[in-house]
C-alpha cells in the first residue's frame, strides 16, 4: 500500500490490503495482530503500524512517499484462502470490486503486455 | 480465446476478470483490450497489487475463487485455452536477431493448456467436489512461499511503480533494482522493469527486454529477458502443472 503521508486511515489499510481491524487487533482469517491503544484510532502512524504488525516499510528518498508492504508471518503469500476484495479501475476508470461476484465462480486471470 | 471461454461457461454461473499488470496503465493496456472486445471485467493495475495480495510472479497466471469468495487455487501459470488452430510460432523474416532468439526461447515454455482447461471444466461443472479445487489449508500451502525479504521486495515494486508514474525514473530503477534481488522469482517484477527501458523503439520496444544492441552499457539491470531465461531453463519458466 502507496501512501504521501506518515499518517493513514485505517479503512484504507484494510481496502488495500485485506487486513481487517477488530477488537482483538488487525485481522486476516485466523490470524490476529493484537494492536496497542496508539493504533485504535481511524488515522494511525504508519512506522508504528507496520512495526507492530511486522510489515516492510520503505520511503522514497526525498519525498513524502511510503509503501508498505505485505505480510510474511506464514511464510506464504496467503495468509488466509479468504480472497480479498480486490478493487482496480477498468479502462474508463470505473472501479471494480472482486466481491460484487459472490455467487458465481471467478477465474482471476494475470497478464501483461510486455 | 479467453472471450469464447467466457462466453461458454457463464451460463453455468462462471465469471472471468482478466487485470493487465503495468504501471503504464490504461495506455499501456487499451489497445489489447481494446483488440479482445470483452464482455467481462477487465481490469487494470499498475502498482501489481496482483503480486502482494495473491502471490503472482508470473503472467499469465490465475487463481480461481468461489461463489463464496474463497480461493481454490492460487496463483499457478494459466495457458490459453487450447485450439485447433496454430499457436505462438516461432518469430521469423525480418526481424532483429534478439527478438529471433527470443522467439526461440519462448517455443520451449512448457504448459498443459489440455490439463488446465479439463480441470478448469470439471471444476465449474462440480464446485467443491471436483477433485482439482483445493481446501482453504491446501490454497495457504500451495501459494507461493514468502520471506520478510520477499516481502521488503515488494514494498520495493511498489514504491518503485509509483516513481515510475511520477516520471522519477531514475529512483524507480533504484527500487527496481532492490525488488529484482530481493524477490528473485517474481518474472513480472523483472519483465515490468525490462518493458521500460528503451532497448528498441517503435513497437517492438516493450518487448525487446534487453540491452540495446547499438548502446548496451546503460542498460541498468543485472539481467534481461534472454540472458535470464537462458540462464534459468525456459522449460523452467512455468513451474509444472500439478492438479
Amino acid at each position: 500500500m502507496l501512501s504521501t503521508s506518515k499518517h493513514i486511515k485505517r479503512s484504507d489499510f484494510e481496502e488495500a490490503t485485506g487486513w481487517q481491524f477488530k477488537p482483538e487487533g488487525a485481522c486476516k482469517g485466523d490470524v490476529c495482530i493484537p494492536l496497542p491503544d496508539s493504533l485504535n484510532g481511524d488515522t494511525v502512524d504508519i512506522q508504528e503500524l507496520a512495526d507492530t504488525m511486522g510489515l516492510p516499510l520503505v520511503k522514497a528518498d526525498g519525498k513524502d512517499l511510503w509503501a508498505i508492504g505485505p505480510e510474511s508471518q506464514g511464510a506464504r503469500a496467503l495468509t488466509t484462502a479468504e480472497a480479498p476484495n480486490l478493487t482496480l479501475p477498468d479502462l474508463d476508470g470505473n472501479m471494480f470490486q472482486l466481491n460484487s461476484l459472490r455467487g458465481e465462480k471467478v477465474l482471476l486471470y494475470a497478464w501483461a503486455p510486455y | 480465446m479467453w472471450q469464447a471461454l467466457r462466453t461458454d461457461l457463464k451460463p453455468k454461473g462462471f465469471e472471468l476478470v482478466t487485470v493487465g499488470l503495468d504501471v503504464l496503465g490504461a495506455a499501456g493496456c487499451r489497445e489489447y483490450i481494446e483488440a479482445a472486445n470483452p464482455d467481462h471485467p477487465s481490469l487494470i493495475d499498475e502498482h501489481h497489487a496482483m503480486a502482494n495480495l495473491f502471490g503472482v510472479i508470473n503472467i499469465p497466471s490465475s487463481l480461481w475463487i468461489d461463489e463464496q469468495g474463497m480461493i481454490v487455487r492460487p496463483a499457478e501459470a494459466a495457458p490459453a485455452p487450447p485450439t485447433d488452430t496454430p499457436g505462438f510460432q516461432p518469430p521469423t523474416g525480418d526481424l532483429p536477431q534478439r527478438l529471433l532468439e527470443m522467439g526461440a526461447e519462448a517455443m520451449k515454455i512448457q504448459a498443459s493448456p489440455a490439463e488446465y482447461h479439463a480441470a478448469l471444466k470439471d471444476w465449474v461443472e462440480k464446485g467443491a467436489a471436483s477433485a482439482f479445487a483445493h481446501t482453504p489449508e491446501e490454497v495457504i500451502e500451495r501459494s507461493r512461499p514468502r520471506t520478510a525479504d520477499s516481502a521488503l521486495g515488494h514494498a520495493h515494486f511498489e514504491l518503485a511503480t509509483e516513481l515510475e508514474k511520477q516520471g522519477d525514473h531514475q529512483a524507480a530503477i533504484t527500487h527496481f533494482r532492490e525488488a529484482h534481488r530481493l524477490v528473485p522469482d517474481s518474472w513480472t517484477f523483472r519483465r515490468q522493469a525490462w518493458s521500460l527501458e528503451g532497448g528498441a523503439e517503435g513497437p517492438l520496444k516493450r518487448f525487446w527486454q534487453g540491452p540495446s544492441d547499438d548502446n548496451p552499457e546503460v542498460w541498468p539491470y543485472e539481467g534481461d529477458w534472454l540472458t535470464d531465461v537462458r540462464k534459468e531453463g525456459a522449460e523452467n519458466y512455468s513451474e509444472p502443472w500439478k492438479p
